[in-house]
């Protein structure tokens, strides 16, 4: 660990507590959405589109209506009909009336995999038969899965309804959603002043977050039109906001409860059964469960989109960047809202360049609504910008991380956007890689017939704050209920409860630490952009400051003095003019009769930014040149996470960011047939890496404080997906001497680039 | 003063000032002065009183959580980008 702060004294911050959730979790008692059971539940399944584009004719659920054991059927024309109307959940905002289309098309299929109906029976078998007797009749369609065949002159246009904002102008009859600048100084003419100029253009495909709990919901529409939904989600709230939205009711009428979470990954923040399951409920006057199988969330839920990226890198003789320009074009899916908008911001980020020009394209095409995840637009955005470094480094005959250091952004840097940074830590990341043993260790020697090549790479995400709450109350035996509204997709139970276990001074495991429902816990933004320890922690650390007082309340009236005679320090309680009047935590916990009733305390927050941070990678490769197989010999992540409150989580998150990269750099991809469809819906053909595939990967966590928490924490979950497709592909270069300018770096590209087939 | 950033697209109204200088105490009296200065640019940025959805402010270093509300110092830098979600 690196630390660049003066040490602090922590007692709780920086161990490694066993997690209040991890007996549970080993064990299997934990509860999962697919887990629910309730009197009464019935099944259901969906109808969805085998197509990829069509208009939908006419939907006969006549045949699946007699089937004994249905009790409901449903089409899209059930959901209430929905004009353009935001919905704001704090770091984005959400289209109702096209979040409605996405859950069940009522006029178009725009993807495979799109919902057109859906079944509620006595159980999951009988669902299933009766949606395969719902007849849809289609008119078909011409497909585009790609943003260059969806931006052709005649392109079949997905949204009639669309008017494009492509730089002011509006524009109707488009697939492309928004045209988007940055632009600051005077590119065209620094470029023409440039000693030296690489222009590249970059293709990435559609990847999946691959978390292992497929999407669920159960729900229940009572007597008095209330609904409870029990599912697996990034965010209680959320879900409550977009389900009353879509169902075009008060959010005083959903209470949702959220279950365990099997990975999220920025994919479980939509929804895509709860107003599904809501209706058939209504209609059938049962409880009502959906569970997605594997293929329909390949899909049917949000992957990252793919797309093409340009990226122009200028130097001058002393090998400083003096202008940089970009051309980011991604899918959003079949409804606009691509992760565009990040990766404008984001694909300069690691450098300080005087002269920019970034042009964002969101782009509609016939694939599932793409979807967050894991610092959303960063991760293309850093393979483009990255190799182009790497390059411009060895033209410069300059070590990559020296080249980067020197071309550094840091504290006062202007982003490519216009904002300027505060305090980062990319500068030191580069300084510990530089010192790192990687670095610093010989390739070594791969076995016969392969060859090893060493890359780098930096990635930037920008970690969000938000609304968060955390209640506390106080037992009698000293211990303390701590009820907060984030779900737990990355041991943030732990995590917020450790926070408020320093201010309080006494140990973590003393906690007893939930994730309420929506009517139990207070509101809580989702579980995303990194942001729920710093957020709700820091919703923790003032909820404990808070309770401090509240304690020394109690004081005053056992000890009859003044309260602004009490103190507090290192847990315990004092009168500060009679040393012999102190109270522990716990002991005051047993003494809190007849002092007012139990004591308790709240703490929320809205923040602004967790601290922006920038993780590098360096990643050793081998190829066997026969097959084009590629492995991962050694693999470190350096990353500031400004302050790890839980070490092993953080680390946990450093290596399982970048080994969904390394998935994304070297294997995974939605692969698509002629007719839009995709091919590999499973995960035996979507290949994920396994532990069996990687070594162990090492990680150094670097601790540039954020001034903006109480304990100087970061946001750590996204940034490590961010650098691992630029630093493979850079370690390819440093193998085969080629580089590759398409995502995944598959065995057959590669022995397509060494020229040994083709395409 | 604030020094106001504006979108790419809104710079042609501002005659392709990287930053104009604009009076007020808090985000909303910006915008008013803003709007007085280079009429139509307030639609581009309020919807319903409120900053436009899909839009983030940056005032300073981060996206305010305070809105329209936001209090800005003398020389604070704002700045209207896309809104930014995460995973």
């Amino acid at each position: 660990m690196v630390n660049v702060s003066d040490s602090k004294n922590y007692k709780v911050i920086g161990t490694n507590p066993i997690r209040h959730d991890g007996y549970d979790k080993v064990t299997g008692r934990a509860i999962y959405g697919a887990d629910v059971k309730l009197p009464g539940l019935i099944w259901a399944s969906i109808v969805r589109s085998p197509n990829a584009h069509a208009v939908i004719k006419n939907v006969d659920t006549s045949e699946a209506e007699k089937i004994d054991g249905v009790f409901a059927v449903m089409t899209g024309k059930d959901l209430p009909q929905q004009e353009d109307q935001f919905i704001d959940h704090g770091e984005g905002t959400e289209n109702v009336a096209w979040s409605s289309e996405n859950i069940m098309a009522t006029q178009k299929v725009l993807y495979k995999g799109h919902a057109v109906a859906a079944v509620a029976a006595i159980d999951r078998y009988v669902a299933d038969y009766a949606a395969s007797k719902v007849k849809v009749e289609y008119d078909l369609l011409d497909a585009v899965t790609n943003v260059e065949d969806a931006t052709k002159e005649g392109a079949p246009i997905l949204l009639d309804s669309l008017v494009g904002d492509h730089l002011r102008k509006k524009v109707k009859n488009t697939n492309v959603a928004s045209i988007t600048r940055h632009e600051f100084g005077d590119p065209d003419k620094a470029f023409a002043n440039a000693e030296n100029v690489v222009e590249r253009t970059f293709t990435l495909q559609m990847v999946h977050q691959g978390y292992i709990e497929p999407h669920n919901a159960t729900a229940h529409w009572d007597e008095e039109d209330r609904i409870k939904v029990w599912t697996s989600t990034q965010g209680a709230f959320p879900v409550r906001t977009s389900t009353a939205a879509i169902l075009k009711l008060d959010v005083s009428r959903v209470k949702v409860t959220p279950l365990e979470i099997g990975g999220g990954f920025g994919g479980k923040i939509p929804v895509y059964l709860e107003p599904v399951v809501s209706i058939l409920s209504r209609k059938s006057g049962r409880p009502v469960k959906a569970v997605m199988e594997r293929s329909s969330v390949f899909q049917a839920s949000g992957p990252a989109p793919g797309g093409t990226i340009t990226v122009k890198m200028g130097t001058d003789k002393d090998a400083n960047i003096v202008a940089a320009e970009s051309s980011i074009k991604l899918e959003a899916g079949g409804f606009p809202g691509s992760a565009v908008g990040a990766a404008v911001q984001c694909i300069f980020a690691a450098y300080d360049i005087p002269n920019t020009r970034i042009d964002g394209f969101d782009i509609v095409v016939n694939k599932p609504k793409s979807a967050a995840y894991r610092a959303p637009g960063s991760p293309q955005a850093a393979f483009a910008t990255e190799t182009v470094s790497d390059e411009l480094a060895r033209i410069h005959g300059m070590d990559p991380i020296d080249f980067r250091l020197q071309n550094a952004s840091k504290e006062g840097t202007r982003r490519a956007d216009g904002v300027v940074f505060p305090k980062v830590g990319n500068v030191e990341v580069l300084e510990a890689a530089k010192k790192s043993d990687h670095w610093n260790s010989d390739l070594g020697t791969p076995a016969k017939g392969r060859v090893r090549g060493r890359g780098v790479a930096s990635g930037y995400w920008f970690n969000v704050g938000l609304k968060s709450t955390v209640n506390l109350s106080v037992n009698s035996d000293g211990s303390v209920v701590l009820v907060e509204g984030s779900s737990d997709i990355g041991g943030t139970r732990t995590s917020i409860s450790m926070q408020a276990a320093e201010i309080l001074g006494i140990e973590v495991e003393n906690f007893r630490p939930s994730v309420g429902d929506t009517e139990t816990a207070g509101y809580a933004d989702v579980t995303g952009g990194s942001r729920t320890t710093y957020a709700t922690g820091f919703a923790a650390v003032k909820a404990a400051e808070n309770l401090i007082e509240v304690l020394k309340d109690r004081c005053a009236i056992i000890w009859s003095l003044d309260k602004n005679d009490i103190d507090f320090e290192d847990g315990t309680f004092f009168a500060s003019k009679d040393p012999e009047l102190k109270f522990t935590f716990k002991e005051l916990a047993s003494n809190l009769d007849n002092t007012g009733g139990p004591a308790a305390s709240s703490g929320s927050v809205d923040l602004e930014s967790a601290g922006g941070a920038f993780g590098t990678h360096i990643v050793d490769v081998d190829v066997d040149t026969e097959t084009g197989k590629t492995d991962i010999a050694r693999y470190t992540v350096l990353q500031d996470v400004g302050t790890a409150i839980y070490p092993a989580y953080v680390r946990g998150q450093m290596a399982g960011g970048a080994v969904q990269g390394i998935g994304w750099a070297l294997n995974e991809e939605y692969y698509m047939k002629d007719d839009g469809t995709q091919a590999n819906v499973s995960y035996l053909d979507y290949r994920m890496p396994t532990a069996l595939d990687l070594p162990n990967i090492e990680t150094i966590i670097v601790e540039v404080p954020n001034p903006g928490h109480p304990f100087g924490v970061r946001g750590v979950g996204e940034v490590p997906i961010c650098p691992p497709v630029g630093a493979i592909g850079n370690a390819l270069h440093d193998a085969l001497g080629k580089r590759f300018y398409d995502s995944p770096m598959k065995p057959g590209r590669i022995l397509n680039v060494l020229g040994k087939i083709s395409d | 003063m604030a020094k106001v950033f504006l979108p790419y697209q809104l710079k042609k109204t501002t005659n392709n000032k990287d930053f104009i200088e604009v009076k007020g105490k808090t985000l909303n009296e910006v915008i008013i002065n803003l709007e007085k200065m280079y009429p139509g640019t307030k639609e581009h940025l309020v919807q319903e009183g409120r900053i436009k959805p899909g839009l983030a402010a940056i005032c300073g270093f981060s996206a305010t959580r305070k809105g329209l509300l936001q209090e800005l110092e003398e020389d604070t830098e704002v700045h209207f980008l896309p809104s930014i979600a995460g995973g």
